[in-house]
């Protein structure tokens, strides 16, 4: 890309293109983080389970395209297809299941909730306070070569091929488990 | 280009985000769902320090985590089919069979 620029174009013009396309990058990331802040809150704030699950759906896609902007192509690929594809149908599946006539009941007192959000404003100041130091030590995404498909399929079959073979064990466990689970009891003959 | 301390920054927001909906919400679904937030939200802090760090073990990382969360919604969701059938219902306050 960078290359073409420079060959094809005038040295000025590319400067400005490659400057346009960095803001871009946090146009974009702006864009993903408030559609992300904003679904979560929509599954707090609406009554629907369905919904509920639609709006992670769309919180968890846009968490795949700020894996993207981090040089993590695969993860966020993974990100779309196993958790907003798989795991959250999976969950829309059991909502359809789990189907109450008469609706959701009646949320807990008030004060609760109030309790509760000041508690996470408490939580998150506190969070801040102790990441604060460190935060402008993290440098800026783009450059090197992390996060390639190559890199991370060698690292995981290389340095983390024990935790790899006992994470497919653990599948086969919970796909045991909840077949076992959800069955229905069936008078023995 | 972007600082990936916004990054970090926004996956506290989103852990607090969990919390928050874990405790506001009381049917169970509702609550696991934020469980899966919470989960995200570490799956964000792991990417963004991968990048600050210049290492990919970061990401792999992500990979048992996502593995993790499937096993864990694959049993949890087959629980909450369970209590729905003994109970018909899924608040969280219906589960007291074990209170004295």
């Amino acid at each position: 890309m960078r290359g073409f620029f420079k060959t094809r174009l005038t040295p000025h013009l590319s400067i400005n293109i490659i400057g346009r396309l960095k803001k871009m990058g946090l146009v974009i990331f702006f864009l993903l983080a408030t559609v992300c802040v904003a679904s979560v809150l929509a599954m707090i704030i609406t009554r629907n389970q369905a919904y509920s699950a639609l709006y992670i759906v769309l919180a968890f896609a846009a968490l795949g395209g700020l894996f993207g902007l981090l040089d993590a192509p695969f993860v966020a690929a993974v990100q779309i297809i196993i958790y907003a594809g798989a795991i959250m149908v999976l969950f829309i599946f059991v909502i359809m299941l789990v189907n109450l006539e008469k609706g959701l009941p009646p949320e807990r007192k008030k004060w609760a909730g109030v309790l509760a959000a000041v508690l996470a404003v408490v939580l998150l100041a506190e969070l801040l306070l102790a990441v604060q130091g460190t935060l402008f030590e993290l440098g800026r995404t783009g450059g090197g070569t992390i996060g390639r498909p190559v890199t991370l399929g060698r690292l995981l079959f290389t340095e983390y091929l024990y935790p790899f073979e006992i994470t497919s064990i653990l599948i086969v466990a919970a796909l045991v488990g909840a077949i076992v689970l959800a069955k229905k009891e069936r008078p023995t003959e | 280009m972007i600082p990936v301390s916004y990054f970090f920054v926004l996956s506290l927001v989103l852990f607090v985000l969990g919390i928050a909906a874990f405790f506001i919400r009381r049917d169970l679904i509702t609550m696991f769902l934020a469980v899966e937030v919470m989960l995200n939200a570490a799956n964000l802090a792991f990417v963004s320090l991968a990048r600050s760090a210049g290492s990919t073990a970061g990401q792999v990382i992500v990979f048992f985590i996502i593995t993790v969360a499937a096993a864990e919604a694959a049993v949890g969701l087959a629980i909450i089919l369970l209590v729905f059938r003994q109970k018909k219902s899924i608040k969280a306050e219906d589960m007291n069979l074990m209170k004295g």
